[in-house]
């Protein structure tokens, strides 16, 4: 059997042409309103409370809808963009370096490996200027200069001062203003805020979203909820490797039980490698911690110049030393983008020059930068990441330099949206990291809050409208066949995984499940390679089914359901990012391919072949999915081999 | 190393609960304590026993989902941190840990070691921020604010809302969490126009889920994973007075 079926091509059909910055003004005018008094009338759910979910939650209720607000954690405060650490990127110029609109643009464009749309690019850098006044204006404390003005600091992929941070916690501080916006539309009565409830299946009415079945993860209820439009704001799908920087509840289901309900799946394959976490120490190992990419403009990246060389860092004299970012890349140095970054990591380790005990893992030494600007004042930038990594590698990087590896952090792929940021299913809009729109085959440093919180205040609460302004919907409940069908699929898998009672954990498969992929599907893969591994997930699917163990029941709290849940819906995923990266055959951002690469070991992209966002269309299970094809123009940054040298 | 581990294990909010051991063996020092505790999960389900219950998300510090009374402290015996990010290098070989949920009226066991903190974003609710809707932000660099109170807003705003403070509080009082966000609050321009209306919100909020009052004991600053200091709640009890009395009434009613 084929592994997949190509179809008709796809386009997105609610951009605007004409100049590129105009184009998000247009759509904007175009669009169709929905007036005050309408709006009270009006229900829409949102699923994920992190910084695009929480922010479109609280738009949307501030604009006079109703919104219904779910998250899986205990309160929507914990959702994982709190633990973005660097910062988010605008291009407010406030430096006077060069920046601008169309540069952070085109940053973005390249940074992408010219695998995003240009319309939505140059939309994310309109309305990144936006998001930093809506912060400061929440009390956000970020850093600031001594007159009282706004820090930044330079990341990776710009020469540009474009990124806005509050110490190592951006992410945080974001995400609790937008938390903050959520609970004053709580306390007012304008949001129902469901935390400790799972999303586990869409609800399809006439071809409308129109609902979602939800697991109360406390008394193990399961129920319908409806709305006039459903929105995703799930995150990323990182955690289908066991081991990445994702926090342990991050999963796909949302997603993918929208995939399956007819919502594209698009560039399932991009994935993105953060080039510096803390290394794995041991099988024990649960997740893995990431050291912001902020640290890379004091700290510099080095192995020794030999392989073998087991001396202790101090000892190794400066020109046995390798600063390999620096000598490969002058004009980027450790700055590279992370794509970039990591792969020189993995080299330089298989090479036999990598560090530590495992020899997993690279030098990031602060010595320069202490001696420079003094201890003090790398404290003051960077304390609370060198706390962190002392607590949890025991090592003072203050007087060894810290030992990283690249770890899977960020999933540039997910459900395919159109410009209004609506899925295939009318009225299933994905926003965030959910969805795959803006970063192409590469994010780049502090772009993922920027495009959250992009999404979730300034995009989606003017795109929806076009879409609820034929609303309201007719009246849906439980009793409709649509819901009672998609409550009786979550019940008859919920049993089905009691019932199966065998003898291995869901996480001892889910770590299996997670080096298959790590190995085939991460930082290089190859034919061979994606092959064998779309017939190991098979296989250890297969046996997922009958020798799994779930004990107690649905009735109530059950933990291990919960992850089994999760866990089978990325043995699905999988599959279809090993099938991605085995049709992608270029190498492009975050998907390398062993066969797709220049005579200095650089991405080869193929842009004649390949210059297309890869929507996958969901058939039945065991059958091949559906490709359809977006072709991507490129009107106003022409595509070149990426250089950062 | 080999631990005793003596665990809460509750299975729902109706039942009394209890202290049950169970023995843990070759743990290295590398793991972080609820690694430990998944070691011993992934064992009890072999066992066909129900796994412990404890909240958890991103392992690495900041989402404040953990929360264990180790030994009686809260996130267990290293300052500054919390229990996802303790290591086992902080125990010894033969060391019998008692592991048990916060505890405090406001904070009722779900099951095991999870408990319902809801009370938190009731609090956060109740003015716990500054009323900006979306697109009425002036130009970021409007405001100017001053660095020393920029970074001492910073200081107040690390709170990861665990909830460690009301579990070490002899008075199981929430103050310091609800301080922490007045405190960050007022320091800056932007919540000054709030600044009044707030504290008396959040503090009645805060009442009225059943916390307790503060008498200073400190307890809630030591165990604190973010080391926000006691201070704050000086500044809560000013801002609360002064709010009081413009609106005429009398204070700590």
């Amino acid at each position: 059997m084929d592994l997949f079926i190509e179809g008709d091509p796809i386009a997105d059909t609610r951009a605007p042409d004409g100049p590129i910055e105009t184009r998000w003004e247009r759509r904007r005018f175009e669009a169709k309103l929905v007036n005050p008094a309408n709006r009270r009338k009006m229900t829409v759910i949102v699923v994920g409370t992190g910084l695009a979910g929480g922010s479109a939650a609280a738009t949307l209720a501030e604009q006079g809808y109703r919104v219904k607000s779910y998250c899986y954690q205990d309160s929507p405060r914990r959702a994982h963009s709190i633990a973005a650490q660097g910062g988010i990127n605008a291009a407010k110029n406030y430096r006077n370096d060069g920046d601008s609109v169309h540069r952070l643009f085109y940053d973005t464009v390249k940074g992408g490996d010219f695998r995003s749309r240009e319309s939505n690019v140059h939309r994310l850098a309109e309305v990144s200027v936006n998001i930093i006044d809506q912060c400061v204006a929440q009390g956000v404390p970020f850093a600031r200069e001594y007159g009282g003005l706004l820090d930044t600091r330079s990341f990776g992929g710009a020469q540009v001062q474009r990124t806005f941070y509050a110490r190592g916690q951006t992410g945080q501080q974001l995400l609790l203003g937008a938390y903050q916006a959520l609970e004053r539309q709580i306390g007012l009565g304008n949001v129902e805020m469901n935390a400790r409830h799972e999303m586990l299946e869409l609800i399809v009415v006439d071809g409308k979203a129109r609902g979602i079945v939800v697991r109360d993860m406390v008394t193990g209820e399961i129920t319908c909820e409806f709305a006039d439009a459903v929105v995703l704001a799930s995150g990323g799908y990182g955690n289908v490797f066991y081991l990445s920087t994702n926090a342990k509840g991050c999963n796909v289901t949302a997603t993918w039980r929208a995939h399956r309900k007819g919502a594209y799946f698009a560039n399932p394959c991009y994935t993105q490698i953060h080039p510096t976490c803390i290394p794995v120490s041991g099988d024990h190992q649960s997740k893995l911690t990431l050291m912001s990419e902020s640290l890379r403009n004091d700290g510099r990246v080095w192995v020794p110049k030999v392989k073998g060389d087991d001396r202790s860092p101090r000892d190794i004299p400066e020109d046995e030393r390798d600063y390999y970012l620096e000598r490969i890349y002058p004009s980027f140095g450790n700055l590279v983008p992370r794509d970039i970054a990591s792969r020189a990591a993995k080299n330089v380790c298989d090479e036999g020059r990598g560090v530590g005990p495992t020899k997993l893992g690279v030098y990031l030494d602060f010595a320069d930068a202490i001696d420079r600007l003094g201890r003090k004042a790398i404290e003051a930038k960077y304390g609370n990441l060198f706390e962190m990594y002392e607590r949890i590698t025991g090592e003072d990087p203050y007087e060894v330099p810290m030992r990283i590896y690249p770890a899977v952090h960020y999933t540039m792929g997910g459900l395919w949206v159109d410009y209004d940021l609506q899925s295939t299913i009318p009225g299933l809009f994905v926003i965030g990291e959910a969805n795959f729109s803006d970063h192409g085959a590469n994010r780049l440093g502090a772009s993922a809050l920027m495009q959250g919180l992009a999404d979730g205040y300034f995009v989606l609460p003017n795109t929806i409208a076009n879409y609820l302004a034929a609303g309201p919907f007719e009246k849906v409940d439980a009793s409709h066949p649509a819901a009672v069908e998609a409550r009786r699929d979550v019940e008859d898998r919920i049993q089905r995984l009691l019932a199966i009672n065998g003898d291995r954990t869901v996480d001892s498969f889910h770590r299996e499940l997670g080096q298959i992929m790590w190995e085939h599907c991460g930082m290089e893969r190859s034919e061979a390679g994606l092959r064998k591994a779309i017939d190991e997930i098979r296989a250890l699917r297969d046996q997922f089914w009958q020798r799994v163990r779930v004990p107690g029941d649905g009735e109530g709290l059950n933990q291990s359901l919960e992850k089994a849940g999760r866990v089978a819906d990325f043995f699905e995923l999988a599959e279809l990012m090993c099938i991605d990266a085995l049709h992608r055959e270029e190498s492009c951002g975050g998907h390398f391919r062993a066969e797709h690469q220049t005579a200095d070991g650089e991405a080869e992209r193929d842009d004649d072949n390949f210059a297309y966002v890869a929507a996958w269309e969901f058939t039945a299970t065991g059958q091949p999915s559906v490709l359809h094809k977006e072709d991507l123009n490129f009107e106003y940054v022409h595509p070149t081999q990426r250089s950062y040298k | 190393m080999n631990l005793t581990l003596r665990i809460w294990r509750q299975s729902g909010p109706q039942d009394k609960g209890r202290m049950v051991t169970y023995q843990v063996d070759d743990v290295s020092p590398d793991m972080s304590f609820l690694e430990m505790l998944d070691v011993l999960n992934e064992r009890l389900i072999l066992d066909g026993e129900e796994p412990v219950a404890f909240d958890h998300d991103c392992r690495e510090g900041i989402c404040g989902m953990c929360g264990l009374m180790i030994n009686g402290n809260a996130h267990g015996p290293q300052r500054g941190t919390t229990a996802c990010q303790l290591h086992m290098r902080q125990f010894k070989d033969g060391d019998t840990i008692d592991i048990e949920p916060w505890r405090a009226r406001p904070f009722p066991v779900i099951k095991d070691l999870v408990v319902d903190r809801s009370a938190f974003d009731q609090i956060i609710a109740a003015g716990g921020y500054i009323t900006a809707p979306t697109g009425s932000a002036p130009e970021a660099h409007s405001v100017p604010v001053a660095k020393a109170n920029a970074d001492a807003a910073f200081e107040s705003a690390a709170c990861i809302g665990c909830g460690a403070c009301v579990a070490a509080c002899p008075n199981g009082s929430g103050l310091l969490f609800t301080a922490a966000k007045v405190t960050q609050l007022s320091l800056m321009p932007q919540g000054q126009p709030e600044r009044y209306t707030r504290v008396i919100g959040m503090v009645d909020a805060h009442d009225e889920a059943g916390f307790g009052g503060c008498t200073n004991a400190g307890e809630c600053t030591v165990v604190c994973p973010k080391g926000i200091p006691l201070s704050t709640i000086g500044r809560l009890n000013r801002d609360y007075l002064a709010a009081t009395t413009k609106r005429g009434d009398t204070p700590g009613t």
